[in-house]
């Protein structure tokens, strides 16, 4: 039964990851960028929430609502200086300006805040049923991740907006000759994709210590966890990370956790070769 | 040949040797280790501009081979009781091999995934040296100092590194330069312009891909043993950096992809900036943006880098610029 | 006997693209190939040159059995082609677009000959002046020259022609006609999908025509240009098809 503790400490922490994952897919799924500067926007969410809960104060869940907002805003920006000019060039211009911005903020970050691990330092207790015990941050970083994965869905499916970047994501010209201003809702939709990735780090500020580095290691994971879930598929993305947060938490049961890593990606090859569609269909 | 009358190849490999002949000459440590770090990208580039520049796939963690070679290489050494020579042999052909595998299976992706891919071998290859008894797991290997005494000790083995590395840059500009000039450097290019339209052609895209892979593997695997012989040790937490794997293409994409003479003038100059950065105290803590910044500037305005943008707008110095 | 096809049928998911297309070609034919867009001739191409194998049915070329090789192995033993929308190697000169189809076509020539061949084949289709230039700083007729020049660097048997004269204006055509002529007259065999009607009915020997995938006729230009349903499903006025074969010199 310890098992199953480790199962669901895994799965919370699955929604956190798939949160991250979904950021990366969703600008993959509408623009076909892949965003190498995802690590250190999910760095940069976490030091957001970090910042405002030290220097005022403020509550880490109402500090994470600034924080995404923030989020929105920087890719949007990120989008029209390094994006915007090569989005129609072939895939490496994209590849390599998303991640001269990743050069630039753990530039930035290094300088003005080291290397030293922040922590955030708020707790909630723990709960306990049956023969699991889960941190009460964790739990409410999975209700926090379901309720941003919902509003994601009533945003794309309910509102003029979201209909209008699933539009551009389907068939950009045919959109914008019916007059969709694209590169408005290409910038809006990178800037959502880097959102999700600040909520995803802000989250994450409330479970473990952290540096501007630390977003590599989930960037890492948003990879394998968007190509197992199909490249383009937001749902597929939260369901990949819930299968990862549940493979991360069995296999320290049966192997050292030093061979995570290794069993993670290998998988991510294996999926890459076999069903490069993900296990639950890409976009396109 | 009659391509060996080109007086553009003549001239980078003279100038690359003259500026490696400086340390020699004056005898000063300090410029001969400015001069090996900037000819080790000049492999690293130049190898990699096979896989990128030529056939157009692009290799994110090309630096595995680096590692995989520098962790062969010290093992050899080490535990083998081998000598330099066939250390540098072994990286080599390690990396030429583990390429020859994956390439059979990863070169059937395209574009973005075969990125991602090349990526995951990275992480997959150094999580698992992280758990591999034999190559030291997450310690890694380091050399008994004694070791030097075989090459006639300490300082006589840098500058034996040194001499060792002056050939195989020379060596890496002579491969880039034969491939580009060749028959299947043509077969390369075309499936880099368009893949389906050259398997039309008649070019055996399989083999072909899996070739050019194999190529740009070994010199990053021998060049990783001397590096990683100089430095006395190898980590897996170093040896598989994918940030300076994504530096490479970087140094490539600055001197102009596709061009003999780009990733030579990329890697000097990137490693030039660097070392001015890092010294300079206004910039030192912010070198990584400054190269991010120069980065991006590049990819917006001047894509196909240094070399690539005289060559389009000066069409007669194409033929002096390999 | 130079190309047999026997029955060749091929789906994507739930489209019958192609149905039991069977049609013999002797060696130094121009064959023409019409049909509504949609008809599935490309496909035939597709499926004739390799790119990609066929559900049923099999493609024999100089009687050897081809059926599902890939275009490469395809490329050596002859069989070249040209694209509707054409594909140029943007960052090669023209001069060394040429060459890569006789360096991987059919006599596997190294670089020296290829400079040579792709000299005469550059000088063939008019487009001697701008060798060294880049393929991309072509216009669409000269892009589509090239292409006929890449494809005929590889000194094929059999030449299969997707819309060549598409975009063309008609002195274009003309001189286009004309260049097909001569490749016949050196023995090689031609498969021309076209929409230019005159063209075509013009230039062929014999005509299939395709709808919805499947053959609904075959025959000579004038056969077919009085064919029932050939008017039906594609040539539209009967007076139209007389017409163009009053064109014929």
């Amino acid at each position: 039964m310890e098992i199953l503790a480790f199962v669901v400490d895994g799965l919370l922490l699955g929604f956190v990851y798939g949160i991250a994952a979904m950021g990366l897919t969703l600008i993959w799924g509408v623009m076909n960028v892949i965003n190498l500067s995802h690590g250190p926007i999910i760095a940069l969410g976490s030091f957001g929430v970090y910042l405002l809960f030290t220097s005022i104060g403020m509550n880490p869940y109402l500090a994470l609502v600034l924080v995404a907002i923030a989020g929105l805003l920087v890719g949007m920006l990120v989008y029209a200086i390094a994006i915007h000019r090569v989005i129609n060039a072939p895939h490496l211009s994209t590849l390599l300006a998303t991640f001269s911005i990743n050069m630039i903020i753990i530039g930035l970050g290094t300088a003005l805040f080291t290397t030293t691990p922040r922590t955030v330092n708020y707790s909630l207790g723990s709960l306990t049923a049956g023969p699991v015990t889960v941190l009460g941050t964790r739990l409410v970083a999975a209700l926090a991740a379901t309720l941003v994965t919902g509003l994601l869905y009533l945003f794309l499916y309910r509102t003029t907006l979201g209909k209008y970047v699933r539009a551009v994501a389907n068939n950009r010209s045919a959109a914008e000759l019916m007059g969709i201003p694209s590169s408005r809702i290409l910038a809006f939709s990178f800037g959502l994709g880097t959102m999700l990735a600040a909520i995803a780090g802000g989250l994450i500020a409330t479970f473990f210590p952290f540096t501007i580095l630390s977003g590599g290691v989930y960037e890492l994971k948003s990879f394998v966890i968007c190509v197992l879930g199909g490249l383009g598929n937001p749902l597929g993305a939260l369901a990949g990370g819930l299968v990862l947060g549940a493979i991360e938490g069995i296999i320290p049961k049966f192997l050292p956790t030093t061979w995570v890593p290794v069993l993670e990606f290998l998988l991510f090859i294996i999926i890459l070769l076999v069903r490069p569609s993900g296990l639950f269909g890409a976009k396109k | 040949m009659n391509a060996w009358r080109n007086p553009g190849i003549w001239l980078t490999l003279g100038v690359v040797a003259a500026f490696s002949v400086w340390p020699i000459l004056t005898q000063k440590a300090a410029s001969r280790e400015v001069l090996f770090t900037m000819l080790l990208s000049v492999v690293l580039a130049s190898s990699l501009n096979i896989i990128l520049g030529y056939t157009g796939y692009v290799s994110f963690g090309h630096i595995v081979y680096f590692g995989l070679g520098g962790y062969v290489g010290l093992y050899m050494i080490s535990s083998l009781k081998v000598t330099l020579w066939l250390a540098i042999i072994g990286g080599g052909l390690a990396s030429a091999l583990l390429a020859f595998l994956l390439g059979r299976a990863i070169l059937r992706l395209r574009g973005a995934y075969f990125a991602l891919a090349t990526i995951g071998v990275n992480e997959a290859v150094r999580a698992f040296i992280n758990n591999f008894k034999p190559f030291g797991g997450p310690i890694g290997i380091s050399l008994n100092f004694n070791v030097y005494k075989d090459y006639g000790g300490a300082t006589q083995s840098l500058w034996l590194a040194y001499y060792l590395l002056i050939a195989i840059a020379l060596g890496s500009i002579v491969l880039s330069y034969v491939v580009k000039s060749s028959k299947f450097g043509l077969g390369l290019r075309a499936i880099r312009e368009d893949e389906d339209a050259a398997e039309v052609m008649g070019v055996i895209t399989p083999d072909v891909k899996t070739w050019a892979y194999v190529l740009s593997a070994i010199l990053p695997g021998m060049v990783g043993v001397l590096f990683y012989f100089k430095n006395g040790n190898i980590e897996p937490g170093d040896a598989f950096r994918l940030h300076f794997s994504i530096e490479l293409l970087v140094m490539v994409m600055l001197g102009g992809y596709g061009t003999v003479l780009g990733p030579v003038l990329g890697a000097a100059g990137y490693q030039r900036l660097r070392g001015f950065l890092l010294t300079s105290p206004l910039f030192k803590d912010i070198q990584l943006s400054v190269a991010g910044a120069l980065l991006l500037l590049i990819i917006l305005f001047i894509p196909a880098g240094a070399v690539g943008w005289i060559r389009h707008r000066v069409p007669v110095l194409r033929k002096v610029l390999p | 006997m130079i190309l047999q096809v026997e029955g060749i049928s091929k789906r994507f998911g739930g489209l019958q693209a192609l149905m039991r297309v069977t049609f013999d070609l002797p060696e130094g034919q121009i064959l023409g190939l019409i049909g509504p867009n949609g008809a599935g001739k490309t496909t035939l191409f597709n499926v004739i040159n390799g790119v990609y194998p066929p559900n049923e049915g099999r493609v024999s070329f100089r009687n050897k059995d081809v059926t599902g090789m890939k275009p490469y192995n395809l490329a050596r033993l002859g069989i070249a082609r040209s694209h509707q929308i054409v594909r140029p190697l943007n960052e090669l000169s023209v001069r060394e677009n040429v060459m890569v189809g006789s360096c991987f076509g059919r006599e596997n020539q190294n670089l020296g000959e290829a400079a040579k061949t792709s000299n005469e084949v550059l000088a063939f289709v008019g487009l001697a002046e701008r060798a060294d230039q880049l393929a991309s700083s072509l216009n669409i007729a000269q892009k589509k020259r090239l292409e006929l020049a890449r494809a005929l660097a590889s000194r094929p048997y059999l030449l299969l022609l997707d819309e060549v004269l598409a975009g063309l204006n008609s002195s274009e055509i003309d001189t286009m006609i004309e260049t097909i002529r001569l490749i016949r007259t050196q023995g090689v065999t031609i498969i021309m999908i076209e929409h230019v009607m005159h063209a075509v009915m013009n230039i062929s020997d014999r005509i299939i025509v395709l709808d919805y995938g499947q053959q609904i006729a075959e025959g000579t230009p004038v056969e077919i240009a009085r064919n029932e349903r050939v008017i039906e499903a594609y040539l539209g006025d009967p007076k139209l098809a007389e017409r163009l074969l009053q064109h014929k010199q």
